[in-house]
């Protein structure tokens, strides 16, 4: 910048004469207006606004001038640049925006493609429906018994009145182990893991067990030697049949929806005396309250389904494994978890379940 | 069992109005369980009326065949009263026998309709039927001819033939033996519709004497009663009245001789299994003994049996002519020349009877009753019956001889407390319903007190303590009465933490992209060859099935690689190429010393015998094991994809050992089925988990795999046990120093020891340590590696200095130069 001019010549300050100044302003403005993009704002910025800018060169000029006009032209010109940074701030705004939205407008991506890159795991719906079971009970405060598959003979039978000349073992067909005097068996239900618990526990004894059993039976739709069981036993002073018909009923809502509830038809099996088959209400047709039955293919027009067994447990057994049947009462029941899940899920053949074919299972995810 | 409703009737007087249904339902709800209904004559409409056949004409045809043009007077049935023409192929039939004839209109099983039709040049209107083209169970070729004079023209012809009459087929437990009769099925459905029962075992009986065949029973505990009678003059050539056969028919039986029928109709209708024999054939008394050494016996199916000594046989001078309570021989059978016959009635015990049935495979109506309990006082009448029948039926005269060696034993006593039914139900029955439920069910029942005292009836022998007294009385009352109480459990404490753990461990591999799957554990030694598993490896020690399903499938895996790697393959067949799937099941491990002891089970065992059963059940630990192979990221519009390989499988046993709070050692190893240069041992604390890579090429090929598919088997038990619990980092927010390293060193060096001694010497400011780049090549030189690691540092409590993360980067560096010579680029 300058000194003070003391040789003055007003002559030679033309630039800062009021026209001059405006028309320095307005040139800066039109150049800001007419600048299309940030890169021509930038240039515009740099001729209009920039150190070497005519209205910079003005601004120098002021202190050239008597102490009288110095106050005036610097108003004017203070002005003039206040006016150009203002227009330039407005446009810089404008054309970020018009720059953003071109922006975004070419990155658009076609959103439909496939985004598969990994197909997803899942866990098994026999794992899964097992789970969902054990918390049903869990939440009442059961708890999650369990025992080994290969398992001693008379765990499997004898401890729950299935003698060896029992006619109902012939029902069970049985993997038997070698040698022939093992005495071992592939369990053929999860009972055996009741009389565990009775013999390891005092009672109370509130359990669900679900589990793998096997039988000899070859596999066909509905067949298969290796299968899933899920039983329950309770003992406890005072256990009456209207407790295993309410646990049963509990059991049926929490799986089947409010209002499934279960019936009892008279049965045997040598662990439970009484014992009973339980039916459930068709979950599908609600036995005509929602459906027609004769139409309905869960139920297949009968509007029960077949779930399991059940009973009080027999007071043999209770002996057998150490608890004393003038104290305590019991009961027990057992549903095939296999058999559930084919009703509950639409499984049309048995195999499909063990065959591991990684698309079955592709629906059922990891809960169920 | 099959039972006529039309049989049960003869002895209870039901409701006029009770459909089948009803009946049915009822006996269903009492515990006989409807297993089908039978009725022929709904699944036929008329017209179906008696004819008379008035002429045939024989007319052969160029096929050679020939055919009968017949005229048939069916009455009026058909409108007009004129004989209706109709031809009919068959020929066991003459002018005048009476046959049944469907006229047109009529529908016959399976749909067939009849109508007027022109055939063979004439005009048939209707058809003779033969039983097969009613639906009912044929016995020949040709069709029905009525016995003469059963019926006269016109007459509906389905209730001659039974078919309006409803069968109701039951699924009999096997505490219910008594229900394998009709007397068993009537006195149900009297007692569940509350109506008189006429027992058709009650009757005046001969007394005993000594004037009847001679019997000796040597085995009073095998055989406690023995009753036998005899006939003399019996006409073998009568036929089986029709109604008779109808019966066995409908109950499922064929029809073989009067003699066998007669036999037959008899355990039927009582359920006592009992057996004639030919007295000319049978020599000197009969024994009833169990069987010698070496002692054979040929059975009425013409088979040889050889007999145990622990086989109760029925035998005579000769040797064995029956296997007791199981099936008679051959020498003894009534033949159609057979006159005089020897009646057996017997009680044999049940365990006996199930053994031999079960030893020679041989079971029978007969077995079927008495393993599982027959009525013990009822022998003499039922041979009683049957010698009623043989007179009346076939022109027999009855014996003076009645036979009866033993007795049946007391009735058994059960006492229970008169509120038991309603202590064990929780439904609100009084003393007097208990009382009236047990008396209609046969048992004698007297109250003192509290106490109740029931003899059981003969008929029940599973009747043995007081809950099975419960059950009677709950059956009768209804189970559907039976209320709904939520029972109350003390607080649990949820999942144990191993179930819990289970859980996430599925959770965990399937959001790694597997999906599980369930095998059978059968498997064999060519799975074992198949894995390539050396001779003494342990996995080749495996528990065997007496009875495996597949005589190729004997053994419990040991391992759960042969199931997961069928399965694998399964899905490549099927087309699914890229596929990665997980198992978690036992295994099996033998001891060698598998014997489990049998206990009483009059009370707990002790400590020893527990202890003993617990030796004696093989370790069976959870295993996981994974394989996958394909594609384990797909192409696509993004790129590239990646294929499924060793370092897959190592990734996902490391990422949920990750999930578990478990630190793993990963280090190379050789074990079969795995690549071995391509295999990770992985292992916590020093105790080895298993094993994860690659497969060896021979094991891809040996299960149909692609190469390169990519396994891992770890023992999951042992992995959660060293799961920890989540503790939380502490972790400053000062700023990070980024330190990049390049050190080469020999191929060999696992990069796992480059990292541990970086870790080691970069000391405590060492955040973290991560190996981005590996990268062999000529700038390396030959056999050398070159591992890029990056390293961040930070200080707890200040921002590093100048220099420090440098220092600790040399530092690091250097204790890798000195613990595996790596040199740095
Ligand atoms: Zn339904």
């Amino acid at each position: 910048m300058s000194g003070p001019n003391t040789e003055y010549d007003p002559v030679e300050v033309t630039p800062l004469q009021a026209a001059e100044v405006e028309a320095m302003r307005d040139a800066a403005i039109a150049a800001i207006g007419a600048a299309k993009d940030l890169e021509e704002l930038k240039q515009v910025r740099l001729e209009h606004a920039g150190d070497r800018s005519p209205l910079a060169l003005a601004n120098r000029e002021i202190g050239a001038l008597p102490p009288q006009a110095r106050k005036e032209a610097g108003a004017r010109v203070g002005q003039a640049r206040g006016a150009v940074n203002k227009a330039l701030a407005e446009r810089t705004t404008v054309l970020e925006a018009e720059h953003e939205e071109r922006m975004l407008v070419e990155e658009t991506v076609d959103v439909t493609l496939p985004t598969d890159r990994r197909a997803p795991g899942t866990r098994h719906p026999i794992t899964t429906l097992s789970e969902r079971i054990a918390d049903v009970f869990v939440a009442m405060g059961w708890e999650v018994a369990e025992g080994p598959q290969v398992e001693a003979e008379w765990l499997n039978f004898d401890a729950l009145n299935l003698g060896a000349d029992h006619p109902a073992r012939t029902m069970q067909d049985t993997f038997w182990l070698q040698p022939a005097d093992a005495a071992l068996v592939l369990r053929t239900h999860t009972s055996p893991v009741q009389a565990r618990t009775m013999l390891t526990r005092q009672p109370p004894i509130y359990v669900v067990c679900p589990g793998r059993v096997y039988r000899t039976d070859e596999i066909d739709a509905t067949h298969s030697p290796v299968f899933h069981q899920v039983e329950g036993l309770v003992i406890d002073k005072g256990i009456t049949m209207a407790h295993l018909k309410g646990a049963l009923d509990h059991f049926a809502a929490a799986m089947f929806g409010e209002g499934i509830s279960t019936r009892f038809r008279p049965s045997y099996f040598p662990f439970t005396e009484p014992s009973a088959e339980v039916d459930l209400v068709c979950f599908v047709c609600r036995n005509g309250e929602v459906g027609d039955p004769a139409e309905c293919r869960t139920c297949r027009g009968e509007g029960w389904i077949e779930w399991g067994g059940c009973g009080v447990v027999n007071p043999k057994v209770l002996v057998a494994c150490g608890v004393d049947p003038e104290v305590y009462t019991g009961f027990a029941f057992g549903m095939g978890i296999d058999r559930t899940l084919m009703f509950r899920h639409n499984v049309e053949d048995l195999r499909d379940v063990f065959e591991g074919d990684v698309r079955f299972a592709a629906p059922f995810g990891v809960e169920i | 069992m099959k039972a006529p409703v039309s049989w049960i009737k003869e002895y209870v007087a039901l409701p006029d109005d009770l459909s089948v249904d009803a009946l049915a339902a009822r006996l269903t709800a009492l515990g006989l369980k409807l297993e089908a209904l039978h009725t022929p004559a709904d699944a036929i409409t008329g017209p179906l009326v008696v004819g008379r056949v008035l002429t045939i004409e024989k007319e052969p045809q160029k096929n050679g065949k020939v055919i009968n043009w017949c005229t048939v007077d069916v009455a009026d049935a058909n409108g007009t009263g004129e004989p209706q023409g109709i031809i009919c192929g068959a020929h066991n039939f003459v002018e005048g026998d009476l046959v049944v004839v469907s006229l047109p209109g009529a529908v016959l099983a399976g749909g067939f309709a009849i109508s007027e039709r022109k055939t063979y040049g004439h005009l048939s209107a209707g058809m003779i039927c033969s039983r097969a083209e009613l639906g009912l169970p044929a016995d020949g070729d040709g069709i029905i001819v009525l016995p003469a004079d059963s019926a006269k023209p016109g007459d509906e012809a389905m209730p001659l033939l039974g078919m309006d009459d409803a069968v109701i087929e039951f699924e009999i437990n096997p505490d219910r033996a008594y229900a394998l009769s009709l007397r068993g099925v009537a006195r149900e459905a009297a007692l569940g519709f509350d109506v008189p029962f006429a027992d058709p075992a009650e009757f005046e009986l001969p007394a005993a004497n000594d004037a009847g065949h001679q019997v000796v029973v040597e085995d009073e505990a095998g055989c406690p009663v023995f009753v036998a009678r005899t006939v003399t003059g019996f006409d073998p050539a009568r036929p089986t009245p029709e109604w008779m056969k109808l019966r066995l028919e409908q109950c499922g039986m064929r029809s073989i001789s009067l003699g066998v029928d007669i036999s037959n109709y008899v355990m039927l209708e009582l359920g006592q299994p009992n057996h004639c024999y030919d007295a000319a054939k049978v020599a000197g008394p009969i024994r009833v003994r169990r069987a010698t050494a070496g002692e054979k016996l040929t059975t009425l199916d013409d088979v040889v049996r050889k007999l145990e000594p622990a086989d109760l046989v029925i035998a005579d001078d000769n040797g064995a002519i029956g296997i007791a309570g199981v099936m008679g021989g051959a020498s003894t059978e009534v033949s159609d020349s057979t006159t005089e016959i020897v009646v057996e009635a017997a009680h044999f015990d049940p365990v006996t009877v199930f053994r031999s049935q079960k030893r020679h495979k041989l079971g029978s109506e007969a077995s079927k009753r008495f393993e599982r309990g027959v009525d013990p006082e009822l022998p003499q009448a039922a041979a009683d019956r049957v010698v009623q029948l043989l007179v009346e039926l076939g022109g027999a005269t009855a014996g003076e001889g009645v036979t009866v060696v033993g007795q049946a034993p007391e009735r058994r006593v059960v006492t229970a407390p008169v509120d038991l039914p309603a202590r064990i139900t929780g439904m609100p029955i009084p003393a007097e319903t208990t009382v009236a439920h047990l008396r209609a069910i046969g048992a004698d029942v007297t109250v003192e007190g509290d106490e109740l005292t029931a003899v059981v009836p003969s008929w029940r022998p599973d009747i043995s303590q007081p809950f099975d007294l419960v059950e009677e009385v709950a059956r009768i009352v209804g189970y559907e009465d039976v209320p709904s109480v939520l029972p109350t459990a003390p607080a649990g404490r949820g999942l144990t933490e191993v179930q819990r753990l289970r859980r996430r461990v599925g959770r965990v591999i399937a959001g790694a992209g597997f999906n599980e799957v369930i095998s059978y554990p059968f498997t064999s030694e060519a799975d074992y060859d198949a894995l390539a598993l050396p001779a003494d490896d342990a996995r080749r020690r495996s528990l065997r099935m007496e009875n495996p399903l597949n005589a190729e499938q004997p053994l419990l895996a040991t391992t759960l690689l042969p199931g997961v790697l069928h399965t694998l393959a399964r899905n490549v067949g099927r087309g699914n190429a890229d596929a990665a799937i997980f198992e978690t099941a036992l295994v099996f491990q033998p001891t060698g010393d598998e014997k489990a002891p049998i206990l009483g089970t009059d009370r707990r065992p002790t400590d020893e015998e527990w202890a003993a059963i617990e030796k004696a059940v093989p370790a069976q630990p959870q295993h996981l094991a994974l394989a996958l192979t394909g594609a384990r990221e797909d192409d696509g519009w993004w790129g590239q994809g990646r294929a499924a390989g060793w370092s897959d499988a190592i990734a996902a046993v490391r990422d949920l050992a990750g999930a578990l709070g478990v630190t793993l050692d990963v280090e190379a190893a050789a074990v079969a089925p795995w690549h071995p240069g391509r295999c990770a041992a992985v292992s916590v604390d020093g105790v080895l988990l298993g094993h994860a890579g690659e497969l060896h090429p021979k094991v891809c090929k040996a299960f149909g795999l692609p190469a390169r598919s990519a396994a891992a088997e770890i023992d999951l038990d042992a992995l959660l046990e060293h799961a920890t619990s989540p503790q939380a980092p502490r972790f400053s927010s000062y700023p990070v120093a980024k330190e990049d390293v390049a050190l080469v060193v020999d191929a060999s060096v696992p990069a796992a020891a480059v990292e541990a001694a970086l870790r080691e010497g970069a000391g405590e400011l060492l955040e973290s340590i991560r190996l981005f780049d590996v990268f062999t090549g000529e700038q390396v030189g030959e056999g050398k590696k070159s591992l890029a690691f990056a390293l961040r540092f930070r200080a707890a409590d200040r921002t590093l200095a100048e220099g420090e993360s440098g220092a600790a980067r040399d530092a690091a560096v250097a204790r890798a130069a000195e613990v595996t010579g790596a040199v740095q680029r």
